[in-house]
């Protein structure tokens, strides 16, 4: 008889309910999850959701077009820049706008600048949940170049509101394409290093490997995207499916595993981070001369119709529904989100593990909670 | 497949579907909500379709009658289709769930219950999302008024 079945046949336990949140470090902001454990094994998660709602949707039938973007920083903080992109293209679909080339070229380079900032602060988050401390350090320094560049030229580190639709707000500074010179060579070294650090750990590969495992065909039917669905080999990537923006004009792989598990979703935001970089050493020489927005009138109506927008952010596909019936004001706008579909899985691929490594795979799926709540 | 090909072979299950691309970049179809599952699910059990991914699934309402949207995509041959049904009981809106179809929306109709009030039948776990369980009404909803809370330009 094995250890753990002597101590089953000698006690009896009994299932309980636990919160893990809303304010717990490892839900990576206000989500609670209520657990129900048989000592440490997880046979239940629900999550409680709804603690930052905002009802963006209901404030955006209200909203002028200009003002909407504005709003979408607030949902996935993190990918700001591609979620102003989203509502942004959606307009310019409805109006029939051809941007400049220049506006897609600059938007391609920002928005993957954004992706490798994004995936930079998950990295060294990602470290810090399983009980590395130096990762967040060598991450943050490594994302505080990108957030100086966003500073330069959008004006904001965080919620850059670049974007407008028709165009960009402004051109680019003129530091702009040495600065992500800079940025490119510094971080090519940096990788590595990350690879060194973490990757290859012991402890860490122990945390991860084989553990929620999530299959290709409840990827799938759960709707998940972006790293989460690629690490079980679902071909998912708008960039690549339904591109946009400058995504045409490049060459990059979308990045499979088959696993499926804690440690394939890791990888695949790794490679991702060479992927980012290969694309924007591709535009950043050939940026087209040019002008920066087309010129819209001062209230935007779109006509009467459905418009739908997908793109890819650092989580996933961000889908932006439009009902329009020709006013001023959208007559119904949907925010797809990745991180609401993303957090569904997590009741089937956490059961049966411990609590330790459901903290793991919470933050392989990279949860950001305003992107969930809106 | 192009979009008649995809409404030759849906048109073939029921005389009851009607079709429409205007306004819209997808092909719709409008099924009536007593047909809504076993369209569903032929849609994803078609070999030649295989809508297998449900992308966004909508609660919106036409105030005349409230409705669901669903935007489905093969990930196979990656055609799209936007199902439509529409709930003209605004004091009971009831629609069968799609939930055991595709997993996904099992917190999609929550989030709609949550906003609209449309109740799903067999949910496994139909209750508020997002708001407390004892919220009144339905914000999304187009005749809620919350006076306290609202901005009404």
């Amino acid at each position: 008889m094995s250890k753990d079945q002597i101590i089953k046949s000698n006690f009896k336990t009994e299932e309980y309910f636990i919160n893990m949140g809303p304010q717990h470090p490892a839900t990576h902001g206000v989500l609670r999850l209520i657990l129900t454990i048989d000592g440490e094994i997880i046979r239940n998660i629900e999550p409680d959701l709804g603690y930052i709602h905002r009802s963006i949707e209901k404030m955006c039938e209200r909203d002028s077009y200009q003002q909407i973007v504005h709003l979408t920083d607030r949902m996935d903080y993190l990918s700001s820049h591609i979620n102003n992109e989203a509502v942004c293209l959606v307009v310019e679909k409805g109006l029939e706008i051809e941007v400049p080339e220049r506006v897609k070229v600059i938007r391609t380079i920002i928005a993957e600048l954004t992706r490798i900032a994004s995936h930079c602060l998950w990295w060294g988050v990602m470290g810090m949940d399983v009980g590395a401390l130096t990762t967040y350090f060598y991450a943050f320094r490594d994302r505080e170049m990108i957030n100086d560049i966003f500073e330069e030229t959008c004006g904001a580190r965080l919620t850059m509101n670049y974007n407008i639709p028709g165009g960009l707000m402004f051109d680019i500074h003129p530091n702009f394409v040495k600065r992500v010179k800079d940025f490119i060579t510094h971080f090519k070294t940096k990788i590595p290093e990350y690879d060194r650090l973490l990757t290859g750990n012991v402890i860490f590969q122990k945390r991860t490997k084989g553990i929620g495992i999530l299959t290709k065909e409840d990827a799938i039917s759960f709707g998940a995207s972006g790293p989460v669905a690629r690490a079980s080999g679902v071909s998912c990537d708008i960039r690549k499916i339904h591109s946009y923006s400058a995504y045409d004009q490049v060459n990059f792989n979308e990045v499979l595993f088959t696993e499926g598990d804690s440690l394939s979703r890791y990888k695949v935001r790794i490679q991702e981070l060479w992927e980012s970089l290969s694309i924007i050493e591709q535009l950043i020489d050939n940026i087209p001369e040019g002008d920066i927005k087309v010129q819209t009138k001062a209230v935007i109506k779109l006509p009467k119709g459905e418009f739908y927008q997908r793109v890819e952010t650092a989580r996933g596909e961000l889908g932006v529904y439009v009902n329009s019936t020709g006013t001023k004001n959208p007559y119904r706008l949907k925010f797809r989100s990745p991180g609401f579909s993303n957090l569904s899985v997590l009741n089937k691929i956490a059961k049966g593990y411990k609590i330790g490594d459901l903290v793991a795979i919470m933050s392989t799926i990279d949860i950001v909670v305003p992107d969930i709540d809106r | 497949m192009t979009n008649q090909e995809i409404q030759h072979i849906i048109a073939s299950w029921s005389d009851k579907l009607e079709f429409t691309e205007e306004e819209s970049e997808f092909l719709n179809v409008i099924v009536p909500k007593e047909e809504l599952y076993t369209i569903c699910e032929q849609l994803k059990a078609n070999t030649d379709l295989k809508f297998d991914y449900l992308f966004c699934l909508t609660g919106i309402d036409w105030g005349s009658a409230l409705g669901v949207i669903y935007h489905l995509e093969s990930t196979t041959f990656r055609h799209n289709i936007v199902v439509k049904v529409k709930i003209s009981d605004r004091e009971n809106p009831i629609v069968d769930t799609v939930s055991d179809i595709w997993l996904t929306a099992e917190f999609h109709e929550m989030e709609v219950f949550d906003f609209f009030g449309i109740k799903f039948n067999n949910h496994p776990n139909l209750k508020r999302l997002f708001l407390p369980a004892e919220w009144e009404g339905y914000p999304l909803r187009k005749d809620y008024v919350d006076e306290v809370n609202m901005v009404i330009k």
